[in-house]
C-alpha cells in the first residue's frame, strides 16, 4: 500500500515532465489506433464475407463479362442453393468526388444471399416492383439527404448516358462491420437499357454471387464451377467470397504494409520517449531507492516502485488515447466516407493499444530497474545532499 | 569478588576494506578491531576520507568488508546474504543521516511509519508506534507535512523518529548534525543523549563537529584507515 502511495506521487512530482510525456503517450496511442483502424477498415469486405458464399469471374480479369446464361448452369452445380449475378456500374453521382460504389444486381436472389442488409418489408416490395427502383445503405443516403421517392442520377461511364433512379428503401447493416454507402439497382433496367443502346453487352453479368449449402463445400462447388466452363469462350474463376476481396487488397498490400510499419514505428518511437523519461526519473530518484534498501526493502519492492511509475504513466497516456480514438474515428472515418465506408474501431484494436502500453511501460522500466537495483546502497546514498 | 564486563553489542574484528577504481585498488580500512558495550555512544572522528562513513556502513550493513568479521547482537553479519541482511538491517538498527534522507513524497507519519511496513504489523499498530515515535521528538503537530514543508532541525527529527520507531539496539547516526544550524545541532544531539541514556541505545556516531563528539562517552579516531585508541570523551551530561 505504501508502495502504491509512493509509486503514484512519484509519478506525479515532476508534473511538466510528466504531463509531456502522457501526451507524447495519447498522440502515440491515438495514432497507433488511428492507424490499426485504417487497417481494419481496409480489411472490412474480408471480415464482412460470407463462408457459405462464392464469387465467380471471368477467369481473364474482372473487367470481361460472362455470359447470363451461365446462371442456370450453375445453378445445377451439386452443393449450389442460390445464385445471384450483378455488374460493377462505376456511375457518377454529379461529380467525381462524390464517389460511392454502385452496382446493379438481380434483387430477389442477391437480397436472399445477403440477409445483412435490413430492408423493411415495405421497402423490400417498392424495390422489387420497381424496374428503375434502387437502394442505398443509411450512410450514403444520410450523405447526400436522400429521401425514399427520391430520383438520383447518375452519370455512366462504363455505361455512358444519364440513368435515372428512384429511391425505394435505404438498408442498414445487421451490424458494424456492413457496409452502409452502397448503391444497388436493378440489374434488368441496366439490361434492358444496354439491350437497346449497345446490344452486343447485352445479356453480359460482371460476376455471380452463389451461396453454398455448407462452408465445407465451398472449395469443391467453387472446382465444380470451373470446371463446367473449361475452354468454354469465358472460362471462370471461382474463388470464396473472402478470397475475393482478398484479392483487390492485394492489389494495395504494399500501402497496408506501409500502414502497419509506421504503428509499428510510433510505437518503438514512444518507448523511447518513455524509457527516457524513466531513465531520468529513476537517476533523480537513486537515493531515494537507496534509502528504502537502507530500511530493508528489497530489489522487487524498488522494481515495482520503478515498474509501476511506468505503467501510471503509459496507462494514463494509453487510456486518453484510447477515449479519444473513438470521436477523431468517427471524424477521419466521416471525412473519408468514400475510400472508407466502414470505419469503425475494432474491439481488437482497443487490446492491441492496451497490449502496446504494457510493452512500452515494461521496455522502458527493465534498464532502469536494474540500474536502481545493481546499486550499491553506499553510492546511493552518496548522491544526496 | 568480580564482575564480569558485559559481552559486546558491536564486536569489530580485523575488518579490511578497499575500493577499486578503475584498475586501482584504494585502500580504506586496515585490519580494524574494536567493540561496543551495549548502551554505549561513541563517536567516530577523523580527516576526510579517513574511513568512518565506511566503517559505519559496515556495521550499520550497508557494506560489505573484504575481510575480518563483524558480529552485532550475537549475529555474524559479514556472512548473511543480501536478503538477510535486509532483514537485520530493518529489525535491528536505526539509521540518522547528514541530510536526513527522508522519502520527499511521505509526509512526516508516513516517513516514520516506513520502516514497519516491513514488520508485519497492523495499520492500526503501525500508526499508533509511529505516533509514538513523532512524539517522542516532539513533533506531533507535523504529522501531515512533507519533508519541504519542514525546517531542516524538524526533518532531523522525523529522521530520528524513523530511526527509532522499530525499537532497534543500534542506532548509526553520519554526520547528524552536518547539515544544521547551531540550535538545531543542538536539540537534535540532545535527543540523540536522551535516545542513549533513557531508552539505551546503542549509539555510532560519524563527525567532525568537536561539540558533537563531546556528547559521546567515547570517541576514536580513525586516519588512514587506522583506528586509534579509546578516549574517553567528556560527557557535557
Amino acid at each position: 500500500m505504501i508502495l502504491l502511495r509512493i509509486l503514484i506521487r512519484n509519478a506525479f512530482r515532476n508534473r511538466l515532465r510528466t504531463g509531456l510525456t502522457i501526451l507524447g503517450i495519447t498522440i502515440a496511442i491515438l495514432a497507433f489506433g488511428l492507424l490499426r483502424t485504417v487497417v481494419s477498415a481496409w480489411y472490412a469486405g474480408v471480415a464482412a464475407s460470407s463462408a457459405t458464399r462464392l464469387v465467380t469471374r471471368n477467369a481473364v480479369s474482372l473487367i470481361f463479362p460472362l455470359p447470363l446464361a451461365y446462371k442456370d448452369k450453375i445453378r445445377q452445380v451439386d452443393g449450389v442453393s442460390h445464385v445471384s449475378w450483378g455488374n460493377w456500374f462505376g456511375g457518377i453521382y454529379i461529380s467525381e468526388k462524390n464517389f460511392f460504389a454502385n452496382f446493379c444486381v438481380d434483387p430477389p436472389s442477391y437480397l436472399a444471399l445477403y440477409p445483412e442488409y435490413i430492408l423493411s418489408e415495405r421497402e423490400r416490395k417498392a424495390f422489387l416492383s420497381d424496374r428503375k427502383g434502387f437502394i442505398a445503405g443509411r450512410k450514403l443516403a444520410d450523405r447526400f439527404g436522400w429521401k425514399p421517392g427520391d430520383t438520383v442520377t447518375l452519370k455512366g461511364v462504363i455505361f455512358p448516358g444519364n440513368w435515372d433512379f428512384v429511391l425505394r428503401g435505404i438498408y442498414r447493416g445487421r451490424d458494424r462491420t456492413i457496409d452502409e454507402t452502397q448503391f444497388l439497382f436493378q440489374w434488368e433496367y441496366l439490361n434492358e437499357t444496354v439491350r437497346q443502346r449497345y446490344p452486343s453487352r447485352a445479356d453480359q453479368v460482371g460476376f455471380y454471387m452463389i451461396g453454398v449449402a455448407s462452408p465445407e463445400r465451398a472449395v469443391d462447388v467453387a472446382g465444380a464451377i470451373d470446371r463446367l466452363f473449361k475452354n468454354s469462350l469465358a472460362e471462370t474463376l471461382t474463388e470464396t467470397e473472402k478470397a475475393f476481396q482478398l484479392g483487390f487488397i492485394a492489389m494495395t498490400e504494399a500501402i497496408v504494409m506501409a500502414i502497419q510499419l509506421v504503428s509499428i514505428v510510433i510505437i518503438v518511437i514512444i518507448m523511447a520517449v518513455v524509457a527516457n523519461t524513466m531513465a531520468m526519473t529513476t537517476r533523480e530518484r537513486i537515493g531515494d531507492y537507496a534509502i528504502l534498501k537502507t530500511l530493508g526493502f528489497g530489489g522487487r519492492q524498488i522494481a515495482l516502485l520503478i515498474f509501476g511509475e511506468a505503467l501510471v504513466i503509459t496507462g494514463i497516456g494509453a487510456a486518453i488515447g484510447m477515449a479519444l480514438t473513438y470521436p477523431a474515428a468517427r471524424a477521419f472515418g466521416s471525412t473519408l466516407s468514400n475510400f472508407f465506408p466502414v470505419f469503425n474501431v475494432a474491439r481488437e484494436t482497443l487490446w492491441l493499444d492496451l497490449g502496446a502500453a504494457l510493452v512500452v511501460a515494461v521496455a522502458a522500466a527493465v534498464i532502469p530497474t536494474q540500474r536502481a537495483i545493481g546499486i550499491r546502497i553506499a553510492d546511493g546514498l552518496r548522491r544526496i545532499g | 569478588m568480580t564482575t564480569e564486563a558485559p559481552a559486546p553489542i558491536i564486536d569489530v574484528r580485523g575488518v579490511s576494506k578497499s575500493y577499486r577504481r578503475g584498475e586501482v585498488v584504494v585502500p580504506v580500512l586496515h585490519d580494524i578491531t574494536f567493540t561496543i558495550a551495549p548502551g554505549e555512544f561513541l563517536s567516530l572522528m577523523g580527516p576526510s576520507g579517513s574511513g568512518k562513513s565506511t566503517l559505519l556502513n559496515l556495521v550499520a550493513g550497508i557494506d560489505q568488508a573484504d575481510s575480518g568479521r563483524i558480529v552485532v547482537e550475537g549475529v555474524d553479519i559479514t556472512r548473511l546474504t543480501e536478503t538477510e541482511l535486509a532483514r537485520w538491517r530493518a529489525n535491528s538498527v536505526g539509521f540518522i543521516f547528514q541530510f536526513y534522507n527522508l522519502i520527499p513524497v511521505l509526509t512526516a507519519l508516513e516517513n516514520v511509519e516506513l520502516p514497519l511496513h516491513l514488520s508485519g504489523l497492523s495499520r492500526r499498530a503501525r500508526r499508533e508506534h509511529a505516533l509514538t515515535a513523532l512524539d517522542l521528538v516532539g513533533l506531533s503537530h507535523r504529522l501531515d507535512h512533507f519533508p519541504g514543508q519542514l525546517s531542516g532541525g524538524e526533518q532531523q527529527r522525523v529522521a530520528i523518529a524513523r530511526a527509532v520507531v522499530t525499537d532497534p539496539t543500534v542506532l548509526v547516526a553520519d554526520e547528524p548534525t552536518g547539515d544544521l544550524d547551531r540550535v538545531s545541532a543542538g536539540e537534535v544531539l540532545d535527543m540523540m543523549a536522551r535516545l542513549n541514556r533513557e531508552l539505551g541505545k546503542t549509539i555510532v556516531m560519524v563527525t567532525h563537529d568537536p561539540r558533537a563528539a563531546a556528547r559521546a562517552h567515547l570517541k576514536r579516531h580513525l586516519d588512514k584507515g587506522v583506528l586509534s585508541a579509546d578516549d574517553p570523551a567528556e560527557n557535557p551530561d
